[in-house]
């Protein structure tokens, strides 16, 4: 099962949750990730210790996607 | 399932899979941070530190020379040439120091997320310390709230950066996985994102640290120097 979640003031919250081949679940994450960037929220795929990739789409077969806020210099 | 709701809207940032960092666009007049840029900066700080402690030591060496009984004024210019340096120093690593609201049960949650996003070690160090290890290309970091070190090659230097997410309204942790996420999908944008607040000795650091923070530190400093 993969998770769409976003990092806000509960710690955490799932947008949407999926399974490979499972269309109308898959849209419906699509249609909340889209939902987050036109906030101005930013997708991003952890890969594992050290690497993350920024994303523009949802890459459906990630089992997270987090959502971030953009950052700034204090 | 029912889409969660959620704060309001941010400016939107347009942004390119796989590559640097979109905040980037908020500040175009800085070049991107090199392992160079960052050697230069250090220096620039070791030079300014010596420019504000030679002068009075100097000066109270040779009042003393001068006349003994100056002696309490040389000791004030003495005590100038530590205490300059070392605001600085208080002041940069301030900047990892926590802050703001501690929202406790919703950091329950953010901490499973962060705990998710390091490695067993790490995670203990950060539950312990309060900032997450991250080795980079640069060197090796400590990531807080609202801040983060980056310990330079060798552990000879370490510099102070100013940092965060916006939304006071984020627990701890989840502050800090903004942060790490960043700094991860992109280093030098961070590096070149965040404000350089001070640079200097291990040993400047450590003191204006807080205890807890401490074997953090000592920890970056070994992965530094291995």
């Amino acid at each position: 099962m993969s998770r769409l979640i976003r990092m806000d003031s509960t710690g955490h919250s799932t947008l949407a949750e999926w399974s490979t081949g499972d269309a109308v679940a898959e849209e419906a994450a699509v249609a909340a990730f889209r939902a987050q960037l036109d906030r101005g929220y930013i997708g991003v795929v952890s890969e594992g210790e050290g690497q993350a990739t920024q994303v523009d789409q949802l890459p459906v077969a990630a089992d997270l996607v987090i959502m971030r806020r953009p950052i700034a210099g204090g | 399932m029912a889409v969660a709701r959620g704060p309001s809207a941010l400016p939107s940032v347009p942004f390119e899979a796989g590559g640097q960092l979109p905040e980037l666009a908020g500040v175009p007049w800085r070049p991107r941070a090199t392992a160079r840029s960052l050697e230069q900066r250090g220096r620039i700080w070791t030079l300014w530190s010596l420019a504000h402690t030679v002068p009075f030591i100097a000066v109270g060496v040779f009042l003393l020379a001068l006349e003994p009984w100056a002696a309490p004024v040389a000791l004030a210019a003495f005590a100038h040439a530590w205490i300059i340096p070392e605001l600085y120093a208080a002041r940069g690593v301030g900047v990892v120091r926590p802050k703001g609201a501690r929202h406790a049960a919703p950091e329950r949650v953010a901490q499973g997320l962060l705990g998710d996003l390091l490695g067993h070690r790490e995670r203990d160090l950060q539950r312990d310390t309060g900032m997450a290890l991250e080795r980079g290309s640069l060197g090796v970091w400590l990531v807080g709230e609202a801040g983060a070190l980056l310990v330079g090659p060798r552990g000879r230097r370490v510099h102070c950066y100013c940092v965060r997410v916006p939304d006071r309204e984020l627990p701890p942790s989840d502050r800090i996985a903004h942060l790490l996420l960043a700094l991860r999908t992109d280093e030098v944008g961070f590096a070149t994102v965040a404000n350089h607040a001070f640079a200097g000795a291990p040993w400047r650091i450590r003191r204006r640290l807080d205890r807890r923070a401490r074997p953090a530190l000592a920890a970056a400093l070994d992965a530094a120097r291995a």
